[in-house]
This record gives C-alpha cells, sequence and structure tokens, in this order.
C-alpha cells in the first residue's frame, strides 16, 4: 500500500503546525521525517495514521493492504507501550485475540513474528524482566504479527541508549532486507535516518513545511556505520537543519 | 514490635507498676480467651460476625467497584455520581443505624446494609482514582490497534486499575469491621460487638480485651488475605 498526501496543512488552536506537505510514501519503502524539536513530526504521523484529521489537505491510501493484514496502519511507539501485566507472547497475542482467528493460528502467527525478532527465548518473560531494547522489540514484533501495510514510528529507538539503538538499527535493516515493508520513521537522530531511509524529508520549524526530500539510493543492507557517503548526506542534513533547531530550541512553550 | 508491647504490659502488670484496675495482665487475658474458646462461645459471637462482615462488604465492595469503574469511563455516570459518592463519604454511617433498622429491620439485614454502605464509599473512591491511573500510551496503543471497545476496557483498563482497587480494599475492609463492632454495639444477642459491649458495661477488662483481640487478630487476617491475593493477580509488578 502507498500513502499520498497532497496539500496538508494543519492548524491546532489557531496555530499552524504544518503547512502545505505533500509527500508520497512508496510501498515497501522507508521514509524518515527528521525536524527540528516542535516541528509537527508527530502530527504529521498522528495524521497519516487517521488519529486526527487535517485542517486543509487529504491522505490518500492507495492500493489494497497485504493479504492477513488485520491493521493497515499500525504505531510503535517511543515508550513502547506493553501491557506489564502480560508475557511476550501475551502481549503479541493481545493485538491478534480481537479477530476471530484460531488458537493454532494466532500461535503460529506470534511464533513467526517471534522467530524474526529473534524473541522465541523470551517469550514468557514479562516486560519488567526485559531491557529496553527487547521491549522495543516486542513492541516492533507485535506490529509485525497484524502484518500492517504501513508502520508508522514515532520515534522508536528514542529512549534506549546509543548501543542498543545501533543493535535495533542493525535489526530493522535486516527485518527489512528479508521481507521489506513499509514504514513512516519519524526520528531527530539524523544517523538513525541516513541508515535507515529510502528517503528522508527535512522538515522546517513551526509551522513544518518540507525543505528538502533527500534520496539515498545505497541498499539498506549496504549502509554500515562510519560510511563516508553516509556521514556526507548526515553532515547535508544538519547544515539544512541547524540554524532552525537552534531557533527552536531558543523558543518559548507555547503552553 | 507486638510481642515487646505485649512483653511490657506483662512485667507492668504483674510487678504492680499497672494496677489491674486500669490494664489486664496480657497473661489473664490470654486464660480469658481460653474459657471463651471452651465454652464454644467464641464460635457463637465470631460465627455471626464473620457472616455479616462477609455478606456486607461483599455486596459493598462488588457494587462500588462496578460504579468506580463505571464513573472511571463515562463522563456522565462521573458528574452525576461523584457528588453523591462525595456527600456520602463524610457520613458516619453509624448515624444511620436507626434509619436502617426501620428499612431492613432489626436483624441481620439492617447490618449487611450498614457494612454495604460502609466499604461501598471508599472503594468507589479508590476504584475510579486507579481507573483514571491506568496508563494512558497503553490505551492508546489499544485504540491504535482496532482493540474493540469491551477488549480495552477487560484486557487493558481493569488490570491496570488492580493495583488501586486491592489497596482500596485494604481501607474499605478495615472499615467494614469497625462498622460490623458498632452495629452489632447497638442492637445484638451475638457477635464480637455484643461480647465486647456486654463485657464494657461490667467492667470486665479480660473480656473486654479478649474482645478487642479477636478483632485485631481479623484485621491482621483481613490484611495478610489482601496480600496473598495482591500476589497473586499482581505477581507482574514485583
Amino acid at each position: 500500500m502507498e500513502i499520498r498526501l497532497s496539500g496538508i496543512t494543519h492548524v491546532y488552536n489557531g496555530a499552524e503546525v504544518l503547512s502545505d506537505i505533500t509527500l508520497d510514501v512508496p510501498s515497501g519503502r522507508i521514509v524518515c521525517i527528521v525536524g527540528p524539536s516542535g516541528c509537527g513530526k508527530s502530527t504529521l504521523l498522528r495524521l497519516i495514521g487517521g488519529l486526527e484529521r487535517p485542517t486543509q489537505g487529504e491522505i490518500l491510501q492507495m492500493g489494497a493492504s497485504p493479504p492477513g493484514c488485520l491493521n493497515p496502519l499500525t504505531y510503535i511507539f517511543q515508550d513502547f507501550a506493553l501491557l506489564p501485566w502480560r508475557t511476550v507472547a501475551g502481549n503479541i497475542s493481545l493485538v491478534l485475540e480481537d479477530h476471530g482467528l484460531g488458537k493454532a493460528e494466532m500461535n503460529a502467527i506470534a511464533e513467526n513474528v517471534l522467530a524474526r525478532t529473534k524473541l522465541s527465548d523470551f517469550r514468557n518473560a514479562l516486560p519488567k524482566q526485559l531491557s529496553g531494547g527487547m521491549k522495543q522489540r516486542v513492541a516492533i514484533a507485535r506490529a509485525l504479527a497484524v502484518n500492517p501495510a504501513v508502520m508508522l514510528m514515532d520515534e522508536p529507538l528514542s529512549s534506549l541508549d546509543a548501543q542498543t539503538r545501533e543493535l535495533l538499527v542493525d535489526d530493522l535493516i535486516d527485518l527489512w532486507t528479508r521481507t521489506p515493508f513499509t514504514a513512516v520513521y519519524v526520528t531527530h537522530n539524523l544517523a538513525e535516518a541516513v541508515r535507515l531511509g529510502h528517503s528522508v524529508v527535512v522538515l522546517s520549524r513551526r509551522p513544518g513545511w518540507i525543505r528538502e526530500i533527500v534520496h539515498l539510493d545505497k541498499p539498506l543492507g549496504d549502509r554500515h556505520l562510519g560510511d563516508p557517503e553516509l556521514d556526507r548526506q548526515q553532515q547535508h542534513l544538519w547544515s539544512l537543519m541547524r540554524d532552525e533547531a537552534r531557533a527552536a530550541d531558543a523558543e518559548l512553550a507555547h503552553v | 514490635m507486638f510481642a515487646v508491647l505485649i512483653a511490657l504490659a506483662e512485667i507492668g502488670t504483674q510487678s504492680g507498676f499497672i494496677s489491674p484496675l486500669s490494664f489486664p495482665k496480657p497473661s489473664d487475658v490470654l486464660v480469658t480467651f481460653g474459657e471463651l474458646y471452651d465454652s464454644g462461645r467464641l464460635w457463637r459471637h465470631l460465627g455471626p460476625s464473620l457472616t455479616r462482615l462477609l455478606i456486607g462488604s461483599v455486596i459493598g465492595v462488588s457494587t462500588g467497584v462496578a460504579l468506580g469503574v463505571l464513573i472511571g469511563l463515562f463522563a456522565y455516570v462521573r458528574a452525576g455520581f461523584v457528588p453523591l459518592v462525595a456527600a456520602l463519604f463524610p457520613i458516619p454511617k453509624i448515624a444511620l443505624l436507626p434509619l436502617f433498622v426501620i428499612w431492613f429491620g432489626i436483624d441481620e439485614g439492617s447490618k449487611y446494609a450498614l457494612i454495604a454502605l460502609g466499604t461501598f464509599t471508599p472503594t468507589v473512591v479508590a476504584t475510579y482514582g486507579a481507573v483514571d491511573n491506568v496508563d494512558r500510551t497503553l490505551i492508546r496503543m489499544g485504540q491504535s490497534f482496532g482493540l474493540s471497545w469491551q477488549s480495552i476496557v477487560r484486557k487493558i483498563v481493569l488490570p491496570g486499575a488492580m493495583p488501586g482497587i486491592l489497596s482500596g480494599l485494604r481501607i474499605s475492609l478495615a472499615i467494614g469491621i469497625i462498622l460490623l463492632v458498632a452495629a452489632e454495639m447497638l442492637g445484638a444477642e451475638y457477635g464480637v460487638g455484643a461480647y465486647i459491649l456486654e463485657a464494657g458495661s461490667l467492667y470486665d477488662l479480660e473480656r473486654l480485651f479478649a474482645g478487642v483481640v479477636i478483632l485485631s487478630v481479623l484485621g491482621v487476617l483481613v490484611s495478610f488475605a489482601i496480600g496473598l491475593l495482591e500476589r497473586r493477580v499482581l505477581r507482574w509488578r514485583i
């Protein structure tokens, strides 16, 4: 499934948050959205997920969802949002239980996603026993379980330490290489963006408009830490953002 | 702590430092308690008391949890019932006993009603507070995965509110025990409250204290039972 945003403008309590965003999320690609804090990245994700309706413009979902898709637009949250009273397997079955699947089928799906995220051995662990990185792996497994058409990832690695983040970036690249998925990936970490994005959308400070869309052609599997080409791209992104980020940082919060 | 306090009282009364008129010897209280047990009168008093506490608090707690969850979930219910509960909460329930006697009769009915009302209000307040405190991100997660409303309530809201509900239960049941005794003092032939009242009016301090010990033990047992329940239901938190 492909997502097309055209002319999205969003106003929040009289203040313009997003301005004239036109963007394509092609099927099987990861689109990263970066921008200074408060530029409306997360709002954009909420609009795409249909949690909010844009003030102007339209968001089109084109093409059918993949077969066996239970929840076309699926979020992955920064704070994992796992139920602490359910085991890893229980957290995954939570999102399958409402769809009238047989027990065997649910188990098969759960086993499959656990194997894909290398969590099979932790099936019966409770979230409190897991590290942050493992928790986010569970959340990713849960999202994969509903076989989403598009994954909407809201700073999924931002609450993890740098090393764990690196491991999870590798895991996501692995997952994508084996079975490409479509994702919109919001982050403020430019290194993540150049590692994972097929294209990187740079938003300006509020009201957010698209400053530039950088396309990265290098296959995900060939992108490694410290790749000079990626570093150059990251430099370029940072040069686009630096002044804005500084200005956004100095801005008073609207409370 | 218990042991130290009891030992101090025993030494004090044995040595004559504390007059036997003002405080009974713990060993005498124990003897009285033994007699009470041997004569079978312990169960004649404790049996009705436990039944009253059980029936009254089951009614009060179950309706309290139900209303508390509804208040937590629906703004309309909240608007209607929160002021009502706030109005009921500070009323000393014992003041309503004569009213309940008229409504439900002098025997068991009024006692059940009193204990039920007394456990109901704190349970409601604890429950809707607990529902309010359920992690919003978990509910949003459930919505974003397209879970049905029933699933969200049953699998996310209720388990999430359980710790708060159980700690409210501790308070409710302690209030239940207090009201049980009060109700029994005001009109019962048997029951721990009636036993204490009788002992009190005869200034039989040993028996009075035996009764008080029964109540304390009851309180400790209830608290222990809730502790067990918490450990079972909230294993995920420890």
